[in-house]
């Protein structure tokens, strides 16, 4: 499996760590516990087009957004994820 | 036909051409009192428990393949009871129990072998962590013994105990796990199970449940047509968030690829499974010679069954740190299974918010040797409509109420063990 950093080019996935789904935005705390439950801890583990974090520590250090399919390992979209980690709390 | 000395020898005597099918291949009734999504070793178990031990014999086991051909067929094969956790210790321990006596109770050879694991440490603070977790384990009546360096160089001479950055200071030992034939354990149960008239339907993939105005399951559609149940379990390790949606679930499940490996065949040297304690690897030799040896999942959710290279590189180098003799040993097979991660380590055999559908789900790695476990407090489960004593902490819920099972004490990640 290669990700094509958009800054690096094309690297093998050792390079890179992995986050997970890039779809769940974290609640604020007046949401209550059952969004904190749903945040922290189900899934929806699609089979299929997924959208998930990666960090690339082992080359420019950004962290992307990559379209990766978890039925065949495909890969058909890798863009910077701005605004992601601590930036996307409570928002959409 | 009952297995026995004689049997065998009847039939060496034909030429080994007489042997009866091991079980039937059943075409699928109109409705059964139990139907088991999965036809793998925790399936299969559970419909021999439930007809064996609860006298529920009206029972389906359907799989979309060939029973076994799922993560039954991909595991390194390895059983053991050396847990720490309230909730595990005990539930682990009657599954060891249960491989114990499993080829006796089954009337097949299953070549359960108890040729010991040994857990290695590389540090003081490992040796710490060790023995908390061996005292834990004998408190509770399961056997374990601590290991300094000379114990462990009488077992194994061959490993690299001075090793500058992780040398082997000893290792925590439990005698009685050991391995047992992965696949001999699918067809024991599916040949059992079948005798008391359990059906074993092949080639029969679940599409959708049949629900009740009030929502009740009451049956499966499949790809051999609609199938009527009073309840319905569910063990379809790998793809349990996928089967559990098309009854509106989520579940705190990750689906990840965890890669095994075999080696050429080689002469006896690992007596039993050994653990490398400062990276992930564990090794054992299989009866034929090969070494059977894996890591860590790949870490990236996949339902693909198969892995990336910078994780085999990651297990060999394990390989290599831990016994450097096996440096010119050439690969034979390797191949990924897609596990169950699910977001404390352990896993749920429980009840869902649907009523008539019950899960055995969330395995992570170790799913092989809580086989037998699985199977008796599955059916417990759907048998009595309440838990097994061993299996009352295994509650989907307990990500709500906080009363999670953490062997590894790492929080809400699906990559634990």
């Amino acid at each position: 499996m290669r990700i094509a950093c958009p800054y690096c080019g094309p690297r093998e996935n050792g390079e890179f760590s992995y986050l997970g789904d890039a779809t769940p935005v974290r609640p604020s705390l007046e949401q209550g516990v059952d969004a904190m439950l749903d945040y922290v801890f189900l899934r929806d583990n699609v089979a299929g087009e997924m959208q998930e974090l990666w960090y690339h520590g082992g080359g420019c250090r950004a962290w992307l957004k990559v379209t990766r399919n978890t039925l065949t390992h495909e890969i058909s979209a890798v863009e910077a994820a701005r605004g992601a980690g601590a930036a996307k709390v409570g928002k959409r | 036909m009952k297995y026995s000395i004689f049997s065998l020898a009847r039939a060496a005597l034909n030429g080994h051409k007489n042997w009866p099918r091991t079980w039937r291949d059943a075409a699928p009734k109109k409705h059964y009192d139990v139907v088991i999504i999965g036809g793998g070793g925790h399936g299969l178990a559970t419909a021999w428990f439930l007809a064996s031990r609860y006298g529920i014999k009206n029972v389906a086991v359907l799989e979309k393949g060939w029973i076994g051909s799922g993560n039954a067929g991909r595991n390194t094969t390895i059983i053991r009871s050396n847990y720490m956790l309230p909730g595990n210790i005990g539930f682990y321990e009657l599954s060891m129990k249960l491989w114990e006596t499993m080829e006796q109770d089954l009337n097949y050879n299953t070549m359960v072998s108890q040729r010991g694991i040994v857990n290695l440490y590389h540090s003081d603070a490992q040796r710490d962590a060790y023995a908390r977790r061996g005292n834990a384990m004998r408190i509770n009546g399961i056997d374990a013994e601590l290991l300094d360096q000379d114990g462990v160089r009488k077992m194994m001479p061959f490993l690299n105990f001075e090793h500058a950055r992780f040398p082997i200071q000893g290792g925590l030992l439990q005698r009685r796990a050991g391995t047992a034939r992965h696949d001999a354990v699918v067809w024991g149960y599916a040949h059992a199970a079948d005798k008391l008239g359990v059906d074993i339907i092949q080639n029969c993939e679940v599409t959708g449940f049949t629900r009740d105005k009030a929502g009740k399951v009451i049956g499966v559609e499949t790809s051999r047509g609609a199938i009527g149940a009073g309840k319905v379990g569910m063990s379809v390790a790998g793809s349990s968030s996928r089967v559990a949606a098309m009854a509106g679930l989520r579940l705190p499940i990750e689906s990840h690829v965890l890669q095994a490996f075999v080696s050429e065949a080689i002469k006896p040297l690992i007596p039993g499974v050994v653990t490398f304690g400062a990276g992930h690897f564990y090794v054992s030799q299989s009866d034929k010679g090969g070494l059977v040896f894996g890591g860590d999942i790949d870490g990236y959710n996949s339902y693909a069954q198969r892995g990336n290279m910078p994780t085999m590189e990651d297990v060999c180098e394990g390989g290599m740190a831990l016994m450097p003799i096996i440096g010119r040993v050439r690969l034979l097979r390797q191949w990924g299974g897609i596990m169950d991660m699910s977001m404390d380590g352990s896993p749920i055999i429980d009840r869902t918010p649907v009523e008539g559908l019950y899960l055995n789900a969330g395995w992570c790695y170790g799913g092989f040797k809580a086989t037998p476990g699985a199977g008796l407090t599955f059916a417990h489960l759907l048998a009595r409509d309440e838990p097994h004593e061993e299996a009352a902490r295994y509650r989907l819920d307990r990500f709500r109420t906080g009363w999670t099972i953490d062997e590894k004490g790492m929080g809400a990640q699906p990559n634990l063990h």
